[in-house]
């Protein structure tokens, strides 16, 4: 078994650096993620800027606690994501989705995903996709709760 | 000195019975398999009696005057005094087929919860009631006592885990009152190791009248049992744990307090008779089993309970106890790891669980899993436990009959390049 498609370099790097780790205020929205098959947590809080599709992220702070592959994940996705806005987030999201559901298929795309790339050889685990994929959906579940898309 | 000379147990003899541990992960990695406590293995000898009863009894069960419901009726229940003998239960009767060890205790909380003014008082759980756990519970036997509480009004207690992981006695006598209904408690934990003081709490528990209901899932299959010696009123134990089929599970009650229960499940099967306007309910175990039952599972069942009989519950407890000491002695020995139970003793058995500092252990379980070494991760759904001890999982090997000193050594080995594997990355 290929260990070094999971440990990538630059996943430890983020396990050991986290970028942009820590809970700050201000803050639009906060949530809470746990994995319970494995007792993985995050507190994601996001603040935006603008309205709509066009709201920027100003900052997307967060504690969490997990494995390499989870905290990774938070922190390559706090940097993808900080100083984008909602619409240009949305085809990331997206792409990141599709790609930790492809059973290893596909590598991803680094201009769309950049670091995350690094992520991606967790998708030949399917244990291992939840602790990818919890930090995106914090994130997705504190957009919805800022309401700068509306009720929907 | 091997094994077999130094205890008279021939674990190659018993590993031959376990088609399972001949495959290979893949082509270099044969399989290390630590994870009995999760699930065990089954031996051909179980395998084959299920085989046997669907090629040639199956039908269902206590209904039809054809021969086949008969023979299906017969194999049902001749597995239930097979398994009965197994754990000393005085009678047959006393036993309940469930699907799991679960299900098992929630039937126990979902009656007691009834509150039927004909059910006797010290099967009635209501307000102004205690019910007393343990902070080590499984899920299983923590989660269906908080729901009763709260359905109830009763008051959900805990005595506390301490430092050396074994139960913190020292303020039972506050927490075990005459306000005290239930004592639900494990005889082992299935992270720590640790074996509970089951017959002195017992008695305290029927001191004040409460009744006592045991958590059974991890001694049944690595020790020898006898219920009617144990001093509780209930217990629960799996079919998939020792070394028998998923999808059945056991309760154990004693006779005049299952006669005196109210059903958890109603349907076919466990009444006696049906009108519009009412039913009344068959006599236990039958008014416990509404549905048909699993029946080839219980015919497992009770060939798993005939070949730990043959091995000897001594046997298999002594084997295991070796195993436990050699994994505790050789995880000691390596830098950053700390065992989570007590030291190897006759107060614990063989579930040894681990942290490595600084990893978390889904990411220990990944790496010795690329070797073969199969192991649990996480909270073990025993999560307060692990908060107790500020951890948020740890990485956790059991034994069964079929584990052997190598694989011990396999799992020490492997957590060294464990190490080794997340060194590089911490230059």
């Amino acid at each position: 078994m290929d260990l070094t498609s999971l440990y990538t370099d630059i996943v430890f790097e983020h396990d050991k650096r986290p970028l942009h780790a820590g809970l700050r205020e201000p803050f639009a929205a906060e949530v809470h993620h746990v994995n319970p098959t494995c007792g993985d947590e995050i507190t994601l809080r996001l603040q935006l800027e603008g309205e709509g599709e066009q709201a920027r992220v100003a900052d997307l702070s967060y504690d969490a606690t997990g494995c390499a592959m989870s905290r990774a994940s938070a922190s390559i996705m706090a940097d993808l994501l900080i100083g984008r806005t909602v619409a240009e987030i949305e085809p990331i999201a997206a792409h990141m989705e599709q790609v930790m559901h492809a059973r290893g298929k596909e590598t991803g795309d680094e201009d769309v995903i950049g670091d995350a790339v690094a992520l991606t050889g967790a998708a030949k685990f399917p244990n291992r996709v939840k602790c990818v994929l919890m930090s995106w959906k914090a994130y997705q579940a504190a957009l919805l709760e800022t309401r700068v898309l509306g009720e929907r | 000195m091997d094994e077999q000379t130094t205890r008279g147990y021939d674990v190659e003899a018993v590993r031959a019975d376990f088609p399972i541990l001949q495959r290979r992960l893949d082509e270099d990695t044969p399989l290390i398999y630590l994870d009995s406590g999760a699930t065990s293995q089954r031996p051909r000898q179980v395998i084959d009696a299920e085989v046997d009863f669907l090629t040639r009894d199956n039908a269902a069960v206590k209904r039809g005057a054809h021969r086949l419901a008969e023979a299906a009726t017969d194999a049902y229940e001749g597995a239930r005094e097979t398994i009965a003998r197994f754990i000393g239960a005085p009678s047959a009767e006393e036993l309940v087929f469930t699907k799991n060890a679960t299900e098992a205790l929630n039937l126990v909380a979902y009656s007691l919860g009834q509150g039927e003014a004909s059910t006797p008082e010290h099967l009635r759980v209501g307000p102004g009631d205690e019910i007393l756990v343990t902070e080590m519970e499984h899920h299983a036997n923590l989660v269906p006592w908080q729901e009763l509480a709260r359905r109830t009004g009763a008051t959900l207690r805990w005595i506390p885990l301490a430092d050396d992981f074994t139960l913190d006695l020292t303020d039972l006598d506050s927490l075990l009152t005459e306000r005290t209904k239930v004592l639900a408690v494990s005889h082992q934990s299935n992270v720590l190791g640790t074996l509970t003081p089951i017959r002195r709490l017992a008695e305290a528990a029927h001191a004040v009248g409460a009744l006592v209901v045991l958590d059974a899932c991890q001694s049944v299959p690595h020790m020898p049992i006898d219920l009617a010696t144990l001093g509780v009123d209930f217990a629960a134990f799996s079919g998939h744990k020792m070394l028998g089929p998923t999808g059945i599970g056991v309760l154990w009650g004693r006779a005049e307090l299952l006669a005196a229960m109210p059903p958890f499940l109603t349907g076919g099967s466990m009444i006696e008779v049906v009108t519009m306007e009412g039913t009344t309910f068959a006599e236990p175990p039958a008014r416990f089993e509404a549905g048909t039952p699993m029946v080839s599972q219980a015919v497992g069942l009770a060939a798993a309970c005939d070949y730990l009989g043959a091995l000897g519950m001594e046997n298999v407890a002594a084997h295991e106890r070796a195993l436990t000491t050699r994994a505790i002695e050789g995880l000691r020995e390596l830098p950053g790891v700390r065992v989570i139970g007590p030291d190897a003793g006759p107060d614990r058995a063989g579930a040894v669980a681990f942290d490595l500092a600084g990893r978390h252990p889904h990411d220990v379980g990944q790496v010795l899993d690329s070797r073969g070494v199969e192991v649990r991760v996480g909270h073990h759904c025993a999560w307060p436990l692990h908060r107790r001890y500020g951890l948020h999982g740890t990485t956790r090997a059991s034994f069964s009959v079929y584990t052997t000193e190598a694989e011990v050594d396999a799992l020490v080995e492997g957590m060294g390049a464990v190490i080794d594997f997340f060194a590089r990355f911490d230059r």
